[in-house]
């Protein structure tokens, strides 16, 4: 199945709750284009929640890699939410456990933004 | 030499779909062969991080050139080997992903995930020139049954 994501806008926050695949190819493209999207619109406080993301290549960490860049370029704040077990290794053993700002509770996501 | 118990080989063209028909044909080996769902996953996600390489990089998406999928069923252990037809490049070369200076780059970690997921990882530059990158998986020490089991392949 490839990606599918809604948003929904929580006060400045917006958590996109993405399905699928994020995989080399139009999965890393989708995730690309809605970020950019986001940032047009000026919302900068991202949460990605992935909890029905099955699979992830290196592609799409690179992916989220660019999105959090991106998102840090324009001064906003980009926070992942629900990881899958094959996520949280990947994140884990490529290091960048360290480098997302990572949650299992929306609430406290959303709440962790800095302004 | 050791004579190899089965041999699979695909020739995939230089697309997209390529990536994922490798990592299916690969995933349905390892599962004939007693590999359970996670070592499975990481085998076919090896094979799908090699073949990304060969598209993207090894034959720079030319659809003229090819990507040669070769899976061997050996005694004790699954070898695969995924060859382009590019210049070809030594691991030793290739940065480290991990390193303070890499952490934040959107590429460079497929064959990271190569030598995490797989017991052994080599890549060769074959005389017929390109990229060779060989993945060798043990076999799970409760496999149902030898290679001969692959014969569901």
């Amino acid at each position: 199945m490839d990606l599918k994501a809604t948003n929904r806008d929580i006060g400045s926050a917006t958590v996109v709750d993405i399905s699928g695949r994020i995989t080399l190819g139009e999965g890393s493209a989708a995730l690309r284009g809605l970020v950019r999207q986001l940032l047009d619109l000026g919302r900068k406080q991202i949460v990605l929640n992935l909890a029905d993301v099955q699979y992830i290549d290196s592609s799409g960490i690179g992916e989220l890699v660019s999105s959090f860049t991106a998102v840090k370029k324009e001064g906003g704040e980009l926070k992942l939410l629900n990881l899958t077990k094959k996520i949280h290794d990947l994140l884990l053993i490529t290091k960048l456990f360290t480098v997302f700002d990572v949650y299992t509770d929306e609430a406290k996501a959303i709440s962790s933004f800095t302004s | 030499m050791r004579v190899p118990t089965q041999r699979i080989e695909v020739t995939l063209e230089t697309l997209l779909e390529s990536v994922d028909l490798a990592e299916d044909i690969t995933l349905r080996v390892a599962n004939a062969v007693g590999f359970d769902e996670e070592q499975g996953y990481r085998i076919g996600m090896s094979v799908r991080e090699a073949v990304i390489n060969a598209y993207t990089y090894g034959n720079n998406q030319d659809r003229a050139r090819h990507i040669f999928l070769v899976i061997e069923l050996l005694p004790a252990q699954m070898v695969i080997h995924v060859r382009d037809q590019g210049r070809g490049f030594r691991l030793e070369d290739v940065p480290d992903p991990l390193a303070e200076e890499n952490l934040l780059k959107t590429s460079g970690r497929g064959l990271f995930l190569i030598r995490a997921f797989m017991d052994e990882l080599d890549v060769t530059i074959p005389q017929s020139g390109g990229a060779e990158v060989i993945m060798t998986k043990r076999y799970p020490t409760s496999r149902p049954s030898s290679p001969a089991g692959a014969s569901k392949v």
